[in-house]
């Protein structure tokens, strides 16, 4: 891990900063997608370093955050029944449904177990022959090809007690979506470098030319947010709009061949509500037709729910960009880790959650 | 619940109701963060409510016949049993021997109960209790009593240990989290995280390059040392559960003062980093069994440091941070890029993130 360091050099980020604000002679708004890179900008105090004029907004790249109420509470039934343990990644336990949680659940008595990998879930079923094996998967398209994978091991194995909950969203459909927005923002884009290592650059050359918008993909270091940055501001104050790759030790055009190849076998793209936002035309995954047999929301008939979220968080502006975390009357008071309204307060990669965790004294102050 | 149709809802502010924590007990409430403190703080100080446990140290003092007495208790459900650098017998001592010595208490004396499944193997006691009284000796302690309950199949998780220890504080010491004064520096004793990185990745079966190895260590040799060359001490904790952040959040919050780290002085072994990376945990909540964190007057950090550098287990030893008087209650860190976050006492226990 020590190449690492260099990428979080403080010589390095401070002449990038430097040179950000040389280049700087108008106010710009950019969205970084990933909760995974709005954590990195909170955590190392980054835009604290960038001129006034830049704006960072961060976007609805929070898998835990923008997975629907409906799913958290379908999983939370699946849970509670005997017959089946339910596997899910760490993050999406303390995610509130409408009336509790995985970890009440599992306190309540429900088999509620925690994975690093979907692998993990086929190997429960494997040895749990008499119990149902019900696997969350959730995510973007970086978690879609190991999601798939399982699908695909458990078919391969001819397992009969394994199924998936899948909720899994695509990020050019939600960029598109930024940008018609009447309310949308955002001049320039820092696109997922861990959702481009898997899909490559190439689907968001489109959304450069549909849209005008300088995109850049980046990276999850601080000297990486700050490259994307500059990049960016390089393209919009000489008024271009192209799409570059910061994230070259990572990202190809083409992306990872056999793993698009294997989420192409296992999933087909659907629509997908997004929590906080609502729905997105085909801007999710499903079970293909082949899978039925391993999808959950088939296997226990789960059905069409529509839950009413009581509109108190401000959730949905924050994951648009519209608003910060800090313009919530809720946010620290009301609503916190222990006690959060909203999902973005939960995860570790929810804007709401990395506001609290390393700038609520500045809030206070 | 509604048959509304997904097509009908709005880009609207949503949100779920609030699910206050307080009507069943959560495994966060064993983590050692804010739900830890809700617990103890709602249900256990107001049953037993005394000026000695109103001090919430690791250990309690009291004075009898004239001598200053530490006596302090610990329960270990570690899983795996048994792990690079330690077992649950040999923690059992440890942990409670750390509580002791963090009060600045040479410890004497240890009781031992063991809650055992029934089923649980023979073998496997033997060499958890062999462990143990291995690790008893070492330390120069002994159990001189102990209890043995057997439960059900099913009622218990294969083996739960609870050791009870006792120890005597010599004449002018005096160690508690509420006496940091701004100017304080922030002594830690070696690298931190390996403890419950070894563990996770023993439980797990994640494998790295080189086996990360348990800190597990009886601390007091190392605190006895550290007061042999001072007696400018405020506070000594071991961060165990919650880590680094929760220790120094409990001592900002009975203090009353800002805890300012420097995240280029911390000390943390380049396996652990790397796989805190791996698995998105951040090591300033991760476990330890054998570090001790001490709050010391400014004028007798680089001694103390000196003396702590001396001893193995202290050979890594850094300071790490100074106390201040600006944001009382709230442990804060200089980044290498000059900015300063939030260092913050987690909800319940570190969740690894999805990608």
């Amino acid at each position: 891990m020590k190449y690492l360091d260099e990428y979080r050099d403080h010589r390095i980020a401070l002449a990038l900063a430097a040179e950000i604000r040389q280049r700087t002679t108008r106010p710009w708004v950019l969205m970084e997608i990933c909760g995974g890179q709005t954590h990195t900008i909170m955590r190392y105090g980054i835009d604290e370093l960038l001129p006034r004029g830049i704006e960072l907004v961060h976007g609805p790249g929070c898998p835990v955050c923008v997975t629907p109420l409906e799913t958290v509470d379908k999983a939370i039934a699946l849970a509670l029944r005997p017959d089946v343990i339910l596997v899910s990644y760490g993050d999406m336990l303390r995610v509130p449904g409408s009336r509790s949680d995985l970890f009440r659940a599992k306190a309540e008595g429900a088999d509620v177990r925690i994975a690093y990998s979907p692998i993990e879930a086929v190997k429960i079923a494997g040895s749990n022959p008499d119990r149902k094996v019900v696997f969350l998967a959730i995510g973007f398209e970086t978690t879609a090809p190991a999601n798939a994978m399982a699908a695909w091991h458990a078919r391969d194995k001819g397992l009969t007690n394994f199924s998936m909950l899948v909720s899994h969203v695509l990020v050019p459909p939600a960029i598109r979506a930024l940008m018609v927005s009447q309310t949308n923002r955002v001049q320039g884009f820092i696109a997922p470098g861990h959702v481009c290592t898997v899909m490559g650059c190439k689907e968001y050359e489109s959304l450069v030319r549909d849209f005008r918008v300088p995109i850049v993909v980046g990276g999850f270091e601080p000297v990486d947010i700050l490259e994307a940055v500059l990049m960016l501001v390089l393209q919009l104050e000489s008024g271009e709009a192209r799409l570059e790759n910061q994230y070259v030790r990572s990202v190809s055009y083409q992306g990872n061949l056999p793993a698009q190849q294997l989420m192409a076998e296992v999933f087909e793209i659907a629509d997908q509500k997004w929590r906080g936002i609502g729905p997105i035309p085909r801007s999710g995954l499903r079970l293909r037709e082949e899978y039925a047999a391993f999808d959950a929301d088939r296997v226990f008939n789960l059905g069409e729910i529509t839950v009413d979220e009581p509109a108190e968080c401000i959730s949905a502006q924050v994951l648009q960009g519209l608003k910060k975390p800090t313009d919530c009357p809720a946010f620290g008071m009301r609503c916190t880790p222990e006690n959060p309204l909203g999902a973005p307060m939960v995860s570790s990669e929810g804007a709401c959650a990395a506001y609290y965790h390393y700038r609520r004294h500045r809030v206070a102050s | 619940m509604s048959t509304k149709s997904p097509v009908e809802v709005k880009f609207e502010l949503s949100c779920p109701t609030p699910l206050p924590a307080k009507d069943t007990i959560l495994l966060g409430h064993g983590s050692g963060g804010k739900l830890s403190n809700e617990l103890i703080r709602d249900i256990f100080l107001p049953a037993f409510q005394n000026p000695v446990l109103a001090r919430l140290d690791d250990q309690a003092i009291v004075n009898v016949n004239g001598q200053r007495l530490a006596i302090t208790t610990d329960s270990f459900v570690v899983k795996p049993r048994f792990f690079p650098g330690g077992d649950i017998g040999s923690l059992a001592v440890h942990g409670t021997i750390n509580d002791l010595a963090m009060g600045g208490a040479t410890p004497l004396f240890l009781s031992a109960a063991f809650i055992i499944e029934e089923g649980f193997s023979m073998d496997e006691l033997r060499l958890v209790v062999n462990s143990l009284r291995q690790a008893a000796a070492e330390a120069g302690v002994h159990v001189v009593t102990g209890d043995t309950k057997v439960v059900e199949k099913g009622k218990g998780d294969g083996l739960f240990i609870n050791t009870t220890g006792i120890g005597l504080v010599a004449e002018g010491v005096d160690l508690s989290a509420d006496r940091a004064r701004p100017g304080d520096k922030v002594l830690l004793s070696g690298s931190i995280g390996d403890h419950g990185i070894a563990i996770l990745a023993q439980r797990e079966g994640l494998e790295f390059e080189t086996q990360i190895q348990s800190d597990s260590a009886a601390l007091h040799t190392l605190v006895a040392a550290m007061l042999g060359v001072s007696r400018d001490f405020r506070c000594m904790r071991d961060p165990t559960r919650g880590g680094v952040s929760s220790t120094l959040n409990e001592i900002a919050e009975r203090s009353r003062v800002g805890i300012e780290l420097e995240e280029s002085s911390l000390p943390i072994h380049e396996e652990v980093r790397g796989a805190c990376e791996l698995l998105g945990l951040d090591p300033l909540y991760v476990a330890n069994e054998g570090k001790l964190i001490a709050i010391v007057a400014p004028e007798a950090a680089s001694t103390v440091l000196q003396a702590m550098r001396r001893h193995p287990l202290g050979a890594e030893a850094q300071i790490i941070g100074t106390v201040k008087k600006e944001n009382p209650g709230l442990v804060t860190m200089r980044t290498p890029l000059g900015t300063t976050r939030i260092v913050d006492m987690l909800a319940g226990d570190q969740l690894p993130r999805i990608c």
